[in-house]
């Protein structure tokens, strides 16, 4: 029999060999999936982790990827510490997207420095109005916020789709749902020559030092994270679980809603039916990997990064169907759970007397 | 009911003991909770096992009751081998217990609730006769009819005794039976306990009340650190003796600060009423009238469970005060105000969940200071942002002036022990220099030393001009620290009285709600 048994104290290095042991263990069963494939493990492995990143295009790929992930991680994590469960992430990037593109298709033409910070600010202040919905029927009704936030999602994916099927329908565009492309003005500078890396990494780094420094500088986190693990707590400290609801949801939406606009501004380039591949799910795998901390959701995105890169290397070199991703990552939030519970407590081998 | 099978063994000489217990060790991982523990219970003996917290009484017990399997050593019943794995083998043995948070369901009856406990039996009136013959012989009195709902702590206490001797026991253990007892009925316990072992049937009493057991145990077993210290007869040693064998270092006395005479104004007053708490899960309150003087220490009796929660949290101002204007801190109305507000004007507290309310168990001590020391005490650089040093240099202040043992500031406050952690919370609260300082149940759960610290904290803090308001259970500790007292059952509260005229019965009566004339 094996049994759990409670760790009496636990030390920072145990974290980081249950991350180190996660990923060793996905790759070992990627390994074996591949092989079960019928491939050369060792060898395509190398094919779809290593290769993507061996040029400029594939690191800024991995870059583009990346930075809508952290910046919602970021937010994610902070929300979670505070045990607030905002699902809806993917939802508040859908909408902070259509309300960033909307601006800056209303400021079409207009070729002023300004026009992008406006842009990137109302597609922050749509993801932050989506989030608020949920915030608010949470405190004035407690109703469940994982199943509001995840709810509008899809709504915001149907509001996204009337829009660019209606109203924001490029005139000229052969009646395809498609906006028009936005004007130089209003798109994000790209980061390298290659691929599609832009400035929104820059703003997902500093989010992640913003995040870091709040959790540990910074009352207002303070509060939202005895508000997480002592509710009872926090209210005989005098801290206002209402307040940290707000605060979570609004961080949530705001950083969503950017990730958005940065996404259609600085990626696409236009409106779309679909300008996330599930960033906002993939996400909350992001915050968990980082162990809800938010400079660790930095290597913590780019790492998930890679998996979405490797699922297309491997489509394309090896030719396996693109489900593989999903594996890859799902995989690695088993083990990532599995190895985390080792950091609490040590496996026992049932002793009997 | 057969005491027959009890009286019908050969005493022989070496049949005289019941229980024996070998060389009984017990490991967690690294930590040794019972080591090589020995101890011999006689037939008809009330034996006592004293210990601190955390002397691994629990441990021990459990061990015999078959909750834990023993890592060495060997156990005897009756002088065959026994090794019980499964409570229900220890119940099959003739091992029963009484647990301290008892294992009843309210929505049921009594009758119910003792048919429960009997494998296939019906709630029948052929089991009411059964229960009530028992009840007669050892002077249980209880109504079969009755929601356990319905019932006080004593009623429920009775209630899981009787389903322990519906089942025969010839071992039956007690642990810490008093705790949520009155005075009264403790006297009827103690009736019922010496009856039992009049039969015949050995009891194991666990307390660390030690006037208790000098009082009802024949023999007792001391415990300290999981190892056994002395096995002595307690009627041969005081209560200080047998005080500081458990703990291993000589007591100081507590000493009794003479309260500087009371001004005419009161610190703080309320003139309440009955009061309505605004969340669903509170008592209701009745009769909320009280004062406390600058210098004075106020003690609130009472059971837990009667509505000291909701009058706890309204004093502390985390529940806020229905009528505000009714609540009066030096003249000032302050029912209206949150606890942040109240700290600002120095209404301090410190409630009685240590972890999960007090401080958050995770976090460190350091950081559990700024939960509620964080305006008293600039710990932080401004308004929104955390000085970890000053929260650090505070926090070991605390540590040094309260003698908290813990590794360093940075230890979990999930780590300490419960007397050391409650010197941190209490002093957390006392250092920011409080005009009124509401605590409730102080010594619950914590060893006689950091106990009787904890009292001449509290004794000083009032001779510094503080009011003091103590919620507690504990009697003794009220009738020696306080200087007027009052007492709170289903959440009315009684006149206030003087402690110097106070007897533990009065008290005990005040707190089953009977109102002394006069």
């Amino acid at each position: 029999m094996i049994r759990f048994e409670a760790r009496a104290e636990t030390h920072w290095f145990h974290e980081w060999i249950a991350v180190i042991a996660a990923l060793v263990l996905t790759a070992l069963t990627a390994a074996l999936v591949l092989m079960a494939l019928g491939f050369d493990p060792a060898n395509s492995l190398h094919r779809i982790v290593v290769r993507p990143l061996a040029s400029t295009y594939g690191v800024s790929e991995l870059i583009a990827k990346a930075t809508p992930l952290i910046t919602i991680g970021v937010a994610l994590s902070l929300g979670f510490r505070a045990g607030v469960w905002n699902i809806g992430a993917e939802g508040q990037l859908v909408v902070g997207g259509l309300t960033g593109g909307a601006v800056a298709l209303a400021l079409y033409g207009v070729d002023w420095f300004w026009v992008l910070p406006v842009v990137l600010v109302g597609g922050a202040l749509g993801g932050m109005a989506w989030a608020a919905i949920p915030a608010f029927l949470k405190v004035r009704f407690n109703a469940n916020e994982i199943l509001v936030s995840l709810m509008l999602t899809y709504v915001a994916l149907l509001l996204l789709s009337v829009m660019v099927h209606g109203p924001l329908r490029d005139p000229d565009g052969f009646n395809f749902p498609e906006s028009r492309l936005f004007h130089d003005a209003a798109t994000l500078p790209k980061l390298f020559d290659a691929g599609r890396g832009h400035i929104g990494f820059i703003f997902a780094l500093v989010f992640a030092g913003l995040g870091t420094w709040m959790v540990k500088r910074w009352h207002l986190g303070f509060e939202m994270k005895v508000s997480g693990l002592s509710p009872r707590a926090a209210q005989f400290a005098g801290y206002s679980r209402n307040q940290t609801i707000w605060i979570s949801l609004l961080i949530g939406g705001a950083l969503s809603g950017f990730a958005g606009v940065v996404e259609v501004t600085g990626n696409i380039g236009q409106l779309v039916p679909n300008i996330s591949p599930s960033y906002g799910f993939t996400a909350i795998i992001v915050a968990f990997l980082a162990r809800l901390h938010p400079l660790a959701v930095v290597p913590a995105g780019l790492l998930v990064a890679l998996s979405y890169l490797a699922g297309e290397a491997a489509q394309l070199s090896l030719g396996i169907p693109g489900a593989m991703t999903q594996v890859f990552q799902g995989l690695l939030l088993f083990f990532l759970l599995g190895t985390s519970m080792l950091v609490n407590y040590r496996i026992r081998l049932w002793r009997s007397v | 009911m057969t005491e027959t099978r009890i009286f019908t063994e050969r005493l022989s000489a070496a049949a005289q003991q019941r229980l024996g217990v070998r060389g009984l060790s017990k490991y967690f991982g690294d930590f040794a909770a019972n080591s090589d523990v020995t101890l011999s219970v006689d037939r008809g003996e009330i034996h006592a096992l004293l210990g601190e917290n955390g002397a691994g009484k629990s441990t021990l017990v459990k061990m015999i009751y078959g909750i834990l399997t023993p890592d060495a050593g060997s156990m005897e019943l009756d002088g065959a081998a026994y090794r019980p794995s499964k409570p229900s083998d220890a119940r099959a043995h003739g091992v029963g217990m009484v647990f301290q948070h008892f294992a009843v369901f309210d929505a049921l009856r009594v009758i119910d609730n003792i048919a429960l406990g009997l494998d296939g039996r019906m709630p029948d009136a052929a089991l009411a006769d059964e229960v009530m013959a028992i009840c007669d012989r050892y002077r249980l009195h209880i109504e079969l009819g009755r929601h356990v709902a319905d019932l006080g702590a004593g009623e429920r206490q009775r209630l899981e005794i009787i389903r322990v001797l519906m089942q025969d026991p010839s071992l039956l253990i007690l642990d810490e039976p008093t705790s949520v007892l009155t005075p009264q009925e403790t006297e009827e316990l103690f009736l019922t306990l010496d009856r039992l072992s009049d039969e015949g049937r050995s009891i194991i009493y666990i307390s660390h009340k030690l006037d208790e057991v000098r009082a009802l145990c024949d023999r007792a077993t001391l415990l300290r650190g999981g190892q056994v210290v002395d096995v002595v007869d307690p009627r041969q040693e005081s209560t200080r003796s047998l005080g500081e064998k458990m703990i291993g270092e000589r007591l100081a006395e507590t000493k009794r600060v003479h309260p500087t005479i009371h001004e005419t104004e009161p610190r703080l007053s309320i003139r309440a009423g009955d009061i309505w708490p605004a969340t669903e899960h509170a008592m209701i309150l009745k009769e909320i009238y009280l004062s406390v003087h600058p210098g004075s220490i106020l003690g609130i009796a009472g059971v837990s469970g009667n509505g000291q929660d909701a009058l706890f949290d309204l004093l502390s101002g985390e529940l806020p005060m229905p009528n505000p204007e009714s609540m009066l801190l030096d003249g000032e109305v302050i029912g209206h105000l949150s606890i942040e507000a109240r700290r600002h004007l120095g209404v301090l507290s410190a409630p009685e969940g240590r972890l999960g309310h007090a401080a958050v168990p995770e976090l460190t001590l350091w950081e559990n200071v700024i939960l509620t020391a964080r305006h008293t005490r600039g710990i932080m650089r401004n308004e929104h942002l955390i000085s970890g040093r000053n929260a650090k240099s505070f926090a070991k202040e605390v540590m040094e002036t309260f003698d908290v043992k813990a590794s360093s500031v940075e230890a979990k406050a999930s780590s300490l022990s419960g007397g050391n952690l409650q010197k941190f919370l209490i002093g957390r609260e006392i250092l920011g220099a409080p005009r009124l300082f509401i605590v409730s149940n102080p010594t619950w759960g914590v060893d006689a030393k950091a106990q009787q610290f904890i009292h001449q904290r509290l004794l000083e803090l009032a001779a510094t001009g503080c009011a003091v308001i103590v919620m507690s259970q504990d009697i003794d500790e009220l009738l020696s620290i306080t200087d007027r007292i009052c007492a709170i059952c289903h959440g009315q509260l009684s006149r206030t009285h003087d402690t110097e005229v106070m007897t533990p019965e009065h008290l005990g009566a005040l707190m089953l709600g009977q109102e002394i004339i006069g």
